[in-house]
């Protein structure tokens, strides 16, 4: 069994590029990673919002109706349905006045995990522990 | 020697990034670590065969034949590609066309890992 730590780090805007719409999809593939790894072999990301990249997470978002793309929301919500570690920057949600009830979750799709709005240090410590750190 | 994996985000036109991520790969290579890349993004634009190299725009086919050719193994995210109007038989040979688990995979068993991003 061995199992590398990964901290995908997102400082990026959602919607301005594309940079840090990848950093939530190639999060969530680590959900079938194990088939390209020997038995026992997995990869572990923790999804960090930082910075800019806390904007453009809150629930209520309409970008299929309006753009007829998928919205940053169904992939947060794709990523706490995988049991993804999502972990969103409480002082930079302060910093921008972003209420912290705003954040969405996927509890009504059964999702047992929930966004994390944790201190600056929480998400230092997800970096200290990673093997690699991925900024977006 | 090591084991390198770059993430390759950015357009092939545009600014120097992208040539930089192929330059550092070469480099890498050339001395004899092994090294993958991960095309994702606006960077799997590049992955297009018969481009034809004007002086003023970055090329990317020709450097990607040459580091095939060194070993290196390139593959790029078939979502990504086929958004941009690129389809797998219009592709660089030798280039894989694959799913963002790849990336993950490499980084796995990478010593070092560089995400070049893009915009």
């Amino acid at each position: 069994m061995s199992d590398v730590k990964l901290a995908f780090v997102v400082q990026k805007p959602q919607y301005k590029g594309e940079t840090s719409r990848l950093a939530i999809t190639h999060a969530i593939a680590y959900q079938t990673v194990e088939i390209l790894l020997e038995d026992g072999q997995t990869v572990t990301p923790k999804l960090c919002f930082i910075g800019e990249g806390v904007l453009g997470l809150q629930k209520g978002q309409n970008a299929m109706d309006l753009y007829g793309i998928t919205s940053t929301e169904s992939h947060m919500k794709n990523a706490l349905l995988v049991d993804l570690d999502v972990l969103v920057c409480k002082e930079d949600l302060a910093k921008y006045g972003i209420p912290e009830d705003a954040m969405p979750n996927a509890e009504e799709m059964g999702a047992d995990k929930s966004i994390q709005i944790v201190p600056f240090t929480e998400i230092q410590k997800a970096v200290e522990e990673a093997k690699h750190v991925l900024f977006f | 020697m090591g084991n390198l994996t770059i993430g390759c985000y950015p357009g092939l036109v545009g600014s120097m990034t992208y040539d930089f991520a192929l330059k550092l790969a070469d480099a890498a290579a050339t001395k004899g670590h092994k090294v993958s890349i991960w095309f994702s993004g606006n960077a799997t634009g590049s992955v297009k065969a018969n481009q034809k190299h004007l002086k003023d725009y970055s090329t990317g086919e020709k450097y990607l034949k040459a580091l095939l050719e060194k070993g290196v193994e390139i593959c790029t995210c078939e979502a990504c590609t086929v958004a941009r109007g690129v389809k797998k038989d219009e592709g660089i040979p030798g280039i894989q066309w694959n799913a963002m688990h790849w990336y993950l995979a490499k980084i796995y068993s990478a010593d070092r890992v560089l995400l070049i991003g893009g915009e």
